[in-house]
């Protein structure tokens, strides 16, 4: 069972969020409070808006309605505030999204040496000690292409981390991975959130959300229908469609 | 765990969590990424509008300068030079509005016969360069290899200079079934229709109508009794014998109009000028390498799994071609083949290297020179051609459009 | 049960040897075995007259046409020109400066095209910001103690080179600019790239050509007079920027969104996104496109001759109308076809080749 680092302040803060795709409303009054060191697992069924909505925070989707505050930036049509939120919200793709022109330890030196111009020799010090932290430290000079999925994931990880992120956000980050290689990229993922990182994470791992989740989310149709910590959300769900979908996938 | 990913010490700007600049309610403007897109445009649009500005501005002092009044009443005037071909009736007094039309019909004309020649070669190359004959695949890929890679311009040239030019004069005429082959041209009896030819007419309206009938009627049957009905035999059969009996029975109302030598030419019969020959046999054998290239990679892409699956429902080796290959190949194939089209329309214009009369070489050619309206002969040329690039993509869309709706 | 291991047997000897390759590719069935023979007695007695002219039966050496007596083709028409050839009315005594700027020129594109070559990076920017700069003032001269080489002295396969080298050189970024252009969100930036782009696409090469040669005068003040090379560049530079914008924008489409919405996310700008992750990616993909493009370049650089400049079809065109040399257009035409042809057929070999790797090699994009 986890039990909570979180302090009191708050890291991401969302507020009546609203979002339409032309006429189809995605998002809807959506209300969030995320403090710093607390992990969020996020999950329901298919297009019910959960990348949206994580991918609203860092502003890869726009928002229509509503505020979104990250670390008391707001997140509004100022470019400096975007740059600044982006600076501060590290994210991991389902399919990684390495760059696969450059190695390893250049996807990870990029960002911290042309957005917060650190010397190269600091930034690969420290994209180094990120990739042992991962457990790929062998692997830096590899290009992506030559790496598994499992590794290109870590390798994923550690190059969000070399931004030194406040927050992180996960959008199913093994659902693309063979069974093998999903719990390699959930260790990492644990232990970065028993260090205290701010995390918010769409997955259908429910061990992964019952041993690090402080609060477990379930979306539907855009909004979020309930809300629990996890010995809570699993054991005692309140809304049928929540026990409709545990049912179904705590099935397999 | 002792280490620790996040660690603050690691941080390089130093210190915990920084203080971030206050929540601002007034966004600097060209921080808004709106506003600046806006004023960006409006930017641009300036200096487009100058740029215009002063080009139009020189161009009118200039051509002020030179005694040239701008606008279209040219077009009216008349044009005082002979034109070597021309499908409607020309001559020096015609206007040069009338310059432009039988430029703008030769060019159609060469494109349309560049069009089907190439379209031809172009098919029997392509299906060639897949046979298992080794021999005439070889055959193929030497042949594109060559005449795709060498400069259209210069087989214009071959043909025209180097072939054409030197056939012998029209007094030492090649002959051949009444018709003359010399360096002026090409030159064959004309055909005179007589009384009673416009019943063989209307027999060919008929019988195409006809067939069209019989495959509408045919494929309704197939549908509801599955019984199958030859109508590619029955319509050639209808199109062919048909107005073949009407003309037979009716006398054959057709004359022959010989041409003869008279002096140092000939007079009488259809002259092919030796420039629309060497510009056709260059367009077709040109752009015939590349639509063989689009065939090739059509039937390609039809997967070989989709044959075999034809195979394995019993379906015979023929049909197979005619009812899984060529359906789906043709749908790769349609839109390059389109743009080959396109290309070869365009690349009719190095018909002015020879002096053939097309578009560019009597209107943006001579008539430009003689009235030194470049602005509107250039303009008007370009309408041309654009106009016709816009229906070949209004086309192609149109089409993608349709053939992705039946994929679903 | 026990099974033994068979040793691999040879075909049947019908399938294999001469007769067998004969059988297998040349007479299966008897509809092939008819198309074999006569299309191989075409080629027969095509080719052996052909062969027999350009090779057996001509001449090769002396200084007039009166060398050119045993009936085949007369390659001295050709050699005796050969300088015109290839260097147009360039001084000899400045030759070497021609030869210089073209020994340069194929030693960075072997670089390039060599698979294990290091600083590739490096030899492109050369060749496409650097070279330009050096090759203009080798050519034309006038200054670093170079006498100057007017524009009209230029001719011949090199003229043919500066066109295509300068025209998909100077067309490359704004080639880019456009491509971007037409992917932007702003809508008068949009429609701006896109008319530009159709309208160049839309109209043929000639109607550009005359365009720059009749009307651009007209556009600018009075006095202003333009170089004839100058305003075929020009031309020729805005027509093919229009195609190298559609190359581009084909590699950029290529490139899956996650790689914008991972340089997004990182918080990379918009220029640091396409010039670090974006480009290097899509250039690669484009090559072989730009490749392709060059090859239509080359070819269509033969159309300056139309508005009098001299490249190698034109020297060529010339040459044929030399009294001296009447009668021996085949042979001209067949040698500016040869080079050509050797340019544009390895050109594209090689985006062939390229094309093949992209779609084999490097096969995990995410
Ligand atoms: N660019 C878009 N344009 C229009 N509709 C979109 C777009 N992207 C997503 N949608 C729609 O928005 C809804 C939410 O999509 P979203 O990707 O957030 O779902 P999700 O909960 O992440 O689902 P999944 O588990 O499949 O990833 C879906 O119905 C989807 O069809
Ligand atoms: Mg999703």
């Amino acid at each position: 069972m986890s039990h909570s680092q979180a302090t009191d302040k708050l890291m991401v803060e969302l507020r009546d969020l609203n979002k339409w795709y032309g006429e189809f409303h995605v998002l809807k009054n959506i209300n969030l409070e995320v403090r710093q060191g607390e992990k969020i697992v996020i999950c329901g069924p298919s297009g019910s808006g959960k990348s949206t909505m994580i991918r609203c925070i860092n502003h890869l989707e726009e928002h229509q309605k509503g505020d979104i505050i990250v670390s008391d930036i707001p997140l509004n049509e100022d470019i400096k505030n975007i740059e600044a939120i982006r600076k501060e919200v590290g994210m991991v793709f389902q399919h990684f999204n390495l760059f696969p022109h450059l190695t390893v330890l250049e996807n990870c030196v990029l960002a911290p040496i042309w957005v917060k111009k650190m010397p190269r020799k600091e930034a690969e010090a420290r994209a180094m000690e990120l990739l042992e932290r991962v457990k790929i430290p062998d692997q830096a000079l590899k290009y992506p292409g030559q790496l598994s999925g499992g590794q290109q994931q870590r390798v994923a990880i550690a190059r969000s981390l070399c931004m030194n992120p406040d927050v992180m956000l996960f959008d199913e980050p093994t659902s693309a991975l063979d069974p093998e290689m999903i719990k390699e990229v959930l260790d990492v993922m644990i232990e970065l959130a028993n260090e205290g990182m701010t995390m918010l994470c769409v997955t259908h791992e429910m061990g992964f959300a019952k041993t690090v989740a402080d609060r477990v989310i379930f979306m539907d149709g855009g909004q979020i229908v309930e809300e629990n910590e996890p010995h809570e959300f699993f054991n005692n769900p309140q809304h049928e469609r929540t026990q409709l979908f545990l049912s179904q996938i705590l099935q397999h | 765990m002792s280490s620790d990913i996040s660690n603050s010490s690691h941080k390089p700007d130093g210190g915990p969590v920084q203080p971030k600049s206050p929540p601002t309610d007034k966004t600097k403007f060209w921080n808004d990424p709106k506003k600046r897109s806006l004023l960006f445009q409006v930017l641009l649009l300036s200096a487009l509008g100058f740029v215009f500005y002063t080009i139009i501005d020189n161009t009118l002092t200039n051509l002020e300068q030179r005694g040239i009044t701008t606008g279209f009443d040219f077009l009216t005037s008349e044009a005082g030079f002979g034109i070597a071909m021309s499908l409607i009736d020309y001559t020096e007094a015609s206007s040069y509005g009338m310059t432009f039309l039988v430029g703008l019909l030769n060019t159609i004309l060469i494109a349309v016969m560049g069009i089907f020649a190439a379209t031809i070669l172009g098919f029997i190359l392509g299906v060639a360069r897949l046979s298992d004959n080794w021999l005439i695949s070889k055959f193929a890929t030497f042949y594109i290899e060559i005449f795709r890679n060498i400069p259209l311009l210069l087989q214009i040239f071959f043909w025209y200079f180097a072939v054409l030019r030197t056939l012998p004069h029209p007094r030492q005429s090649i002959e051949f079934l009444g018709s003359f082959i010399n360096n002026r041209g090409f030159i064959f009896p004309a055909p005179v229709a007589e009384d009673g030819f416009g019943l063989v007419v209307f027999g060919f309206i008929a019988a195409v109508l006809g067939s069209w009938i019989i495959s509408r009627w045919s494929a309704k049957r197939q549908e509801r009794t599955g019984q199958q009905f030859p109508v590619f035999l029955a319509s050639i059969g209808l199109i062919v014998g048909v107005p073949l009996i009407l003309f037979l029975l009716s006398g054959m109302p057709m004359g022959l109009e010989h041409p003869e030598l008279k002096g140092f030419n000939f007079r009488g019969g259809i002259t092919v000028i030796p420039e629309l020959i060497a510009l056709w046999l260059a367009l077709s054998i040109y752009t015939a390498a590349f639509i063989a290239e689009t065939v090739r990679a059509g039937i390609l892409a039809v997967s070989h799994g989709q044959t075999e699956a034809a195979s394995a429902l019993g379906i015979s080796k023929g049909k197979t071609l005619r009812l899984i290959v060529i359906p789906q190949a043709m749908r790769v194939v349609i839109p390059p083949l389109t743009s080959q089209y396109l290309n070869l329309t365009k690349n009719s214009s190095l018909a002015t290297a020879i002096g053939y009369p097309d578009l560019v070489n009597v209107f943006a050619g001579t008539t430009l020179n003689q009235t030194g309206q470049a602005i509107e002969v250039i303009a008007m040329t370009m309408a041309v051609y654009l106009t016709l690039s816009l229906l070949t993509s209004f086309f192609m869309n149109w089409y993608n459009a349709r053939i992705q709706l039946t994929e679903r | 049960m026990k099974y033994e291991l068979q040793p691999a047997m040879p075909p049947p000897s019908n399938l294999i040897g001469v007769v067998g390759w004969l059988r297998k590719n040349l007479f299966n069935g008897p509809f092939n075995s008819v198309a074999t023979i006569v299309v191989g007695f075409f080629l027969i007695s095509f080719m052996v007259p052909v062969i027999q002219w350009i090779f057996i039966d001509s001449d090769w050496v002396g200084d007039s046409r009166d060398a050119c007596n045993s009936g085949g083709a007369c390659w001295v028409f050709i050699i005796s020109r050969l300088d015109q050839f290839l260097y147009g009315f360039y001084p000899e005594a400045e030759l070497w400066r021609l030869q210089l700027a073209f020994i340069l020129l194929i030693g960075s594109i072997v670089w390039l095209v060599m698979p294990q070559t290091p600083k590739k990076g490096l030899v492109a920017v050369w060749l496409l910001v650097i070279y330009p700069v050096v090759a203009f003032f080798l050519l034309y001269g006038n200054s670093f103690g170079l006498i100057q080489v007017e524009t009209h002295l230029w001719g011949g396969l090199s003229l043919t080179l500066v066109l295509a080298v300068v025209g998909i050189v100077a067309s490359l970024p704004l080639g880019i600019v456009l491509a971007l252009g037409r992917q932007s969100e702003m809508p008068i930036v949009r429609s701006v790239c896109v008319i530009f782009i159709e309208i160049w696409r839309g109209v043929p090469l000639i109607t550009v050509l005359f365009m720059a040669s009749v009307m651009l005068p007209l556009f600018f003040p009075e006095g202003m007079s333009f170089d004839k090379l100058l305003r075929a560049l020009i031309g020729i530079t805005l027509f093919q920027s229009a195609y190298m914008a559609e190359v581009i924008r084909g590699g950029l489409q290529a490139i899956p969104k996650g790689q914008y919405e991972a340089a997004d996310a990182l918080g990379l700008g918009y220029w640091q996104k396409m010039i670090l992750i974006i480009m290097p990616q899509a250039l690669k993909l484009m090559i072989p496109g730009i490749v392709n493009t060059f090859i239509a370049l080359f070819k269509d650089t033969s159309l300056v001759l139309i508005i009098g400049l001299f490249d190698l079809l034109a020297i060529g065109q010339a040459a044929n109308q030399d009294p001296k040399w009447i009668g021996y257009s085949t042979e001209s035409y067949l040698f500016v076809a040869l080079m050509f042809w050797v340019f544009c057929f390895s050109m594209s070999r090689y985006s062939q080749q390229l094309e093949r790797k992209l779609h084999t090699g490097h096969g995990n994009r995410a």
